[in-house]
């Protein structure tokens, strides 16, 4: 690891802080919308879930186009953030960690939601007929019981972060200590025809998302087993 | 206003759920029918668990008319699924307390000790995982965690459908401890009848969504224009008292208002009630005392109604006492041979009782 270059290891600090910060609000966003989708029986539940799931099929090029549109200077979002003196999103860190969070979004909504939906009703109102409020319902049993749900999300959203090129690259482009995360730079190394400096990088990259999954499994498992 | 005074209206799948009882404020009161009869979404309206228009007094609180709704976790009761439904995150002691760390200390009049012995846990509450629990086991966990939330009125929806012949028989008895311990209402959803004869002291009978029927459990019990009448296993129930041990011939003489009935030895202490159970067809009619019988318990009784029962069959419902009521199924050939018409006085021989 003697040849990382303090360019690269800047590239390694904001892709673990990038996918760090997309993971907590992935985590604070995707809850309260995985509970709903499990327990709502709106009508327009399936138009959210199509939206939810976008993602998924989308080419993250496509994702990061229409970021960059929105949040430009002529889009709707980028009015309000230059109405609101913030300048706009793009190619700022605040940018990209709203691209992740998107495009991320249906990999820790989906095992969330599903493992609410697999913790049923019933403990929730034998909960309710032992005096438990709503959310002492939703803290003392749903968290606990879709625990296994939300590591999978936790996992998912944090890899998929690490892994993530094409928003990145529409929206955050190459800016140095700003933007510019790991895979941008193992492109730059490899567009250079730095290869050494991009295998160090990759290489990295492979060993640390192995071990990362890994511990999160091995975590899981356990915890699976506790809960079951 | 104490008791329970209930009317619900809900649109279900099949049929509209239109019902309305009164139970008493002491006493188990059965919510009794066939499978699909809306008992159980009758139960989970009274708790709460299920939306629907009507209203709902408990002892004299409302918890639901046009304008309230108390919600689920504000309603003092304790609720049993069917199954046991315990926590599988939390130990055996931590689903016990569950409830009960979320009442006011004052509020805590039924303690982690009287629970535990009453429904026999002691050897349970130590165990960590719920999943080693049996069935029986768990279900009694349940009840115990229902009740130590001090409940002002017991739901239970079907306790013991779920479980196998053994843990039924495991379990039934801490249900009957339920008059003695618990002086607080319970509502018994069932579709079993002997489940039924031998819990509930108040019966609530619904078909299609509707009460049809409701009132004493003896009384009802002898009415014959209710389908109850027409179950295989229809009878009427007898409280009586031990009061006489026979230890030659290993009987017991239990005495009731109206008559006395010898039955198999019960080991229980004099002067105590049991409840017997009288089925139809363990009862024939004989006009005249008869002669050198073997059977053991022939009562003195008056034909209060006749009612067909099927092709061939009569149901026949007779006073013994002053207010005690038989029932006897028999032929409608026995009928026209031995001449029964009501008012007449006869003599009812019982073949078997089944004690409860």
């Amino acid at each position: 690891m003697s040849s990382l270059s303090p360019e690269d290891l800047q590239a390694v600090w904001l892709t673990l802080k990038l996918a760090s910060v997309t993971t907590i609000i992935l985590l604070l966003t995707a809850t309260p919308l995985a509970w709903w989708l499990a327990h709502s029986r709106k009508w327009y539940k399936g138009l959210v879930s199509a939206l939810v799931a976008l993602p998924l099929v989308l080419p993250p090029t496509v994702l990061g186009f229409y970021l960059l549109l929105v949040m430009g200077p002529q889009g709707m979002v980028g009015e309000m953030t230059k109405a609101l003196d913030l300048g706009t999103l793009p190619f700022t860190f605040a940018g990209l960690v709203i691209g992740s969070v998107l495009f991320s979004l249906p990999f820790a909504v989906q095992p969330i939601q599903n493992a609410f939906e697999a913790v049923g009703k019933r403990p929730l109102e034998v909960a309710a007929t032992l005096r438990a409020g709503l959310w002492d319902r939703f803290v003392s049993v749903a968290l606990p019981l879709a625990r296994p749900g939300f590591l999978t999300a936790i996992i998912l959203a944090f890899a998929h972060t690490v892994g993530e090129f094409g928003v990145v690259l529409m929206l955050g482009g190459n800016i140095d200590g700003e933007t510019r995360v790991l895979s941008v730079a193992i492109y730059n190394h490899v567009e250079a025809m730095e290869y050494s400096a991009a295998h160090v990088l990759a290489s990295g990259m492979v060993l640390f998302s192995f071990l990362v999954l890994l511990g999160l499994y091995l975590v899981g498992a356990r915890l699976a087993r506790v809960t079951k | 206003m104490s008791g329970i005074h209930t009317r619900f209206q809900m649109q279900l799948e099949s049929f509209v759920l239109d019902a309305e009882f009164s139970a008493p404020a002491t006493g188990v009161t059965a919510l009794f029918g066939p499978s699909g009869s809306g008992k159980t979404t009758l139960l989970r309206c009274i708790a709460g668990l299920e939306r629907a228009q009507g209203s709902l007094q408990v002892n004299g609180e409302t918890w639901q008319d046009d304008k309230t709704f108390v919600p689920v976790h504000q309603r003092l009761l304790g609720y049993v699924f069917q199954e046991a439904s315990l926590f599988p995150h939390l130990s055996v002691r931590a689903n016990l307390e569950y409830g009960y760390k979320r009442i006011q200390s004052a509020e805590r009049k039924v303690q982690m000790e009287q629970v535990v012995a009453w429904l026999g846990l002691s050897h349970l509450v130590e165990r960590g995982d719920v999943a080693s629990l049996s069935g029986g086991e768990r279900q009694r966990v349940a009840i115990g965690r229902a009740l130590l939330t001090s409940p002002r009125i017991l739901l239970m929806d079907e306790p013991l459908s779920a479980l196998d012949t053994n843990s039924k028989q495991e379990i039934l008895p801490y249900l009957e401890g339920l008059h003695r311990e618990l002086n607080i209402p319970v509502l018994y959803v069932s579709h079993a009848l002997d489940e039924v004869a031998r819990l509930a002291d108040h019966l609530v009978l619904m078909e299609k969504g509707r009460v049809i029927a409701s009132g004493s459990l003896r009384e009802t019990l002898a009415r014959l224009d209710l389908p109850t009448a027409h179950f295989d296993d229809a009878g009427t129930v007898i409280e009586a008292d031990v009061a006489q041990q026979d230890e030659k011939y290993h009987l017991t003489r239990l005495d009731f208002a109206g008559g006395y009935l010898w039955v198999g030895k019960v080991d229980r202490p004099f002067g105590s009630t049991v409840r017997a159970r009288v089925l139809a067809r363990d009862v024939s009619i004989a006009t005249q005392a008869p002669q050198g019988s073997s059977i053991n318990n022939i009562l003195n009784a008056r034909i209060d109604e006749m009612r067909d029962d099927g092709p061939g069959k009569v149901l026949v419902r007779m006073r013994v006492g002053d207010s005690q009521s038989l029932l006897s199924r028999i032929t409608s050939r026995s009928r026209d041979h031995l001449g029964l018409v009501e008012g007449m006085y006869v003599c009812a021989q019982v073949k078997s009782v089944a004690l409860m």
